[in-house]
């Protein structure tokens, strides 16, 4: 295979595996000189360990790459940055209290009579940052400039360390307004033309249209394909993110279309519910008997809709009322004796507590519920334990197990569990699927249903359109950290996808 | 397929708590059996008893006391560095209610005379011990709102009092050292029934700390808090509420240290006592196995700790080690202990420990 001499990355056949997890298998990339390369796709798909296999923080297990057209085995980030490979990561990991021009100078101030050459280094810094088109005073701390500078900042003295010739962008976009994205937006195309390549990470779907030149999509590890921009329309983008199956209408759908004649009386309505910076006012009504998907890409603002209803975070526009009761006071625990019930989307950071057995996991909830003077005694403690172990078919050798102990999947349903045990009317879940294996998914799919059926409220919460469609009686598409619409009935995947994607595809 | 039912339990017995902090004490105990002829000996004078071991029992209170309120808040993942001050602030407190002629309080002629008359006292017994535990609560709460609802880290947050509670314990006795006289006081620290009298305190203490974290849900809040308290956040449960109650407890547990500490040595001495008890109470804690980080605790094994320290103290003393070489000896016993919990010593004792599965 010949070479193209404007290739600069040539990744092939790479593989990656951690334990008990396939991250990368068999996956190629191709970066040329002077592009911009988006890089998609969902949580899990291979991103970010794609981008580690690149900057020398993780080794492939396979293959090979390519670095301007020699073989290279990139040993660790301090030789990425040599060959010229440098990364701005999400947050900004630079000094908010040290100046900006230190920020992109230190380590390689310029020095005079033993000392740092104040002057020159400002000015050095004000000429770099100058050629991203940036004018700002160098000698004020970082901290005190908007988030977008900083992030110009960090992308200043990427280029600054090694003279770059790639620059990775990991999600720069996702803390920045409209404005400060096409300044961003402005630098990556200064860049470009001075032939700088550049690989951009991101979940918002009309960035890539706006600035990409390629795109190549991830899915559960392996390579979906490259394709150009112009030659790719949203819709398609969308469905090869999300791995549409259009699927064999199983049994599922019939439970679902049964159950629905079920649907009930309003249990939760949210007016205008909103949170400045997280989500756009929406309106929201869950009825009895009903599951409601929620569709939408990640970053989309499923998760913090799921966090104002059940009071993580204190709505600042709008009302919830739960039962006809208007709610004045937003927080987990007011939630939980309310009756609604979150099943959160971190299981490591928000659902499990690692070091407790599965039966003090379970009840947590339920304990927090009754208060600090009710305690359920061991021999409750127990039954409740083994009757939820027994229904949700928790594989543990006993319920004096550290929950750490357990696969990923039996973790999901030890929170399940504890969510069950508090008998929630309202119960959101999610991304109640993410990361277990097949079996497991089906089965909690279908307890999504049985809860539905025996009258519940149901919130479904997954990156996966398939999934959302087979579960739900009703949908609700979100993009942009906004509700754009809801479906309920028939619901044509087309639509959805369209609604997901936004204007202009 | 025999079962080996000993050889099962002899695990059990390596994996609890318990087992470490029992191994470390027995060591101390089997070198002293060895060098110090005599250290098992007991006496008895007027029915109570007396020896070596009653003395680590004893020198070991304050430690233990202090010990069983700093278990609660390492277990929330937090810290108090603060309670070797508080002990002062409470000495002072006591000392200043049975004696405030110090502080230019005027007492009626015909009482003054009784100053340094081992049954005078200016308020009542149940008085002192009251107001003074109230005083230390208020130490505790104080710390507890700095760490729950400001957000200071613990460090941070409890070395504030730790620096000010010696200059607030000089403050209130006027800078001067109170000698104590009223006999009844002197009980708390020094009194005997059959065996020390703050044996008695420290199983109380123990007993209420039990009950309030084994029988109301308390204890298992404060082990998810100190494990996840973002997950225990999501579950609904009150973090701030229960770092408060930690905080606050442990405060208790200072003045009721700062009472018996005072008692024995009979003056308020702010600048003295609890002088870097602190560490010695957060060394107990870590002795009986509850990590710095948070997490599972138990109170029992840090009273056993707290007792490896004062073994080790009483151990040296008593072959006639100079008591600044006490200090580094004291460095290693806790090398040892901490090695033992560390990964590879736990690996290898489950590797030498029977082991008959399938």
């Amino acid at each position: 295979m010949a070479e193209s001499d404007n290739d600069l990355v040539t990744m092939e056949g790479i593989a990656k595996s951690f334990p008990g997890v396939q991250a990368l298998e068999d996956v190629d990339f191709i970066l040329k000189r002077g592009e911009i390369h988006a890089l998609v796709g969902e949580n899990g798909a291979g991103k970010s360990t794609l981008i580690k296999v690149l900057t020398g923080v993780e080794r492939q297990d396979a293959g090979t790459i390519q670095y301007e057209g020699k073989g290279v085995t990139i040993k660790s980030p301090q030789h990425a940055q040599e060959l010229g490979i440098s990364t701005v990561y999400q947050e900004v990991n630079l000094c908010p209290n040290l100046t900006v021009a230190e920020n992109i100078l230190i380590g390689r101030e310029p020095r005079k009579y033993g000392g740092v050459d104040w002057k020159s280094m400002n000015a050095q810094a004000r000429q770099i940052l100058e050629g991203l088109d940036i004018h700002i005073d160098v000698t004020q701390t970082l901290g005190s400039y908007p988030v977008a500078i900083q992030q110009m900042a960090a992308i200043a003295r990427a280029l600054e360390i090694s003279s770059a010739r790639l620059l990775i962008l990991d999600e720069p976009t996702s803390s920045l307004d409209a404005h400060e994205t096409d300044k961003l937006f402005e630098v990556m195309r200064k860049l470009k033309s001075v032939g700088v390549a550049i690989i951009f990470i991101t979940h918002f779907i009309d960035q890539i249209y706006e600035i990409a030149d390629r795109i190549t999509v991830l899915r559960n590890g392996k390579l979906v394909g490259t394709y150009e921009t112009a030659s790719l329309p949203r819709l398609e983008l969308i469905a090869k993110m999300i791995g549409r199956n259009l699927a064999e209408l199983d049994d599922m759908v019939k439970i679902k279309l049964e159950s629905s004649k079920h649907i009930r009386q309003t249990l939760l309505k949210a007016d205008g519910l909103g949170h400045s910076g997280s989500i756009e006012p929406f309106d929201l009504e869950l009825r009895a008997g009903e599951v409601v998907g929620l569709a939408g890409l990640l970053g989309s603002g499923r998760t913090e809709l799921a966090g104002l209803l059940f009071g993580v975070d204190k709505p600042d526009q709008g009302s919830i009322t739960v039962n006809g009761k208007l709610v004045r006071h937003h927080s987990p625990l007011g939630s939980i004796s309310r009756g609604v019930a979150l099943c959160p989307e971190d299981r490591k950071a928000e659902g499990i507590v690692d070091e407790l057995t599965v039966r003090e996991n379970i009840i947590l909830a339920m304990q927090a519920n009754r208060g600090w003077f009710k305690y359920l005694s061991m021999q409750e403690q127990y039954d409740i334990a083994n009757r939820y172990i027994k229904l949700l078919n928790i594989a543990t050798p006993s319920a004096d197990q550290p929950v750490k102990n357990l696969s990923g999947g039996n973790q999901q349903k030890v929170i399940l569990a504890r969510w069950l045990a508090t008998n929630p009317q309202v119960l959101i879940l999610d991304e109640p699927t993410r990361g277990i294996d097949v079996g497991t998914k089906a089965e909690i799919q279908k307890l999504v249903l049985d809860l539905a059926e025996e009258g519940k409220a149901c919130v479904f919460i997954s990156s996966e359109l398939e999934e959302v469609l087979r579960t739900s009686h009703r949908i609700v598409v979100l993009r942009d950290r906004e509700k754009v619409t809801e479906f309920s009935g028939e619901v044509d995947e087309h639509k959805i996808m369209q609604a997901m994607a936004g204007s202009g595809s | 397929m025999t079962p080996s039912k000993p050889s099962f339990k002899w695990r059990k017995v390596t994996e609890s708590k318990l087992f470490f902090p029992f191994v470390a004490l027995a060591f101390i105990l089997l070198f002293d059996l060895i060098f110090v002829p005599g250290f098992f000996n007991f006496s008895t004078r007027d029915g109570h008893l007396f020896g070596s071991l009653i003395d680590i029992l004893r020198n070991g209170t304050t430690v233990m006391l202090l010990g069983l309120g700093m278990t609660l808040v390492l277990a929330t993942g937090g810290v108090d560095l603060s309670v070797g001050a508080v002990m002062a602030i409470s000495a002072s407190v006591a000392a200043i209610l049975m004696n405030p002629v110090i502080i230019g309080v005027k007492l009626p002629p015909d009482l003054m005379k009784f100053i340094n008359d081992p049954n005078f006292t200016y308020a009542p017994l149940w008085e002192v011990i009251l107001v003074t535990l109230i005083v230390a609560i208020i130490c505790g709460l104080w710390n507890g709102i700095l760490v729950a609802y400001a957000r200071i880290q613990p460090m941070v947050a409890t070395l504030i009092l730790m620096i000010a509670g010696r200059g607030i314990a000089q403050l209130i006795t006027n800078g001067v050292r109170i000698q104590i006289f009223y006999d009844p006081y002197a009980f708390i620290g020094n009194g005997w029934l059959v065996l020390p009298f703050p044996l008695y305190i420290v199983a109380f203490v123990f007993a209420v700390a039990w009950l309030l974290t084994r029988k109301t849900s308390i204890g298992l809040f404060i082990e998810s808090v100190g494990v996840n308290f973002r997950s225990s956040f999501f579950s609904g449960i009150n973090e701030k509420r229960i770092k408060l109650i930690a905080y606050t407890f442990c405060g208790f547990c200072a003045g009721v240290a700062g009472l018996v500490a005072s008692s024995n040595i009979r003056t308020s001495d702010a600048n003295n006592i609890g002088m870097n008890y602190e560490l010695d109470a957060i060394l107990a804690v870590v002795i009986g196995g509850t990590l710095m980080s948070g997490g599972r605790f138990s109170l029992l094994a840090s009273l056993i700790g707290a007792l490896v320290i004062q073994a080790t103290t009483t151990s040296m003393y008593a072959i006639g080690v100079p008591a600044n070489a006490v200090l580094a000896i004291k460095g290693l016993v806790v090398i040892f202990v901490i090695l033992l919990y560390s990964e590879q010593v736990r690996g290898f004792i489950r590797r030498i420990t029977p082991q008959k599965e399938a």
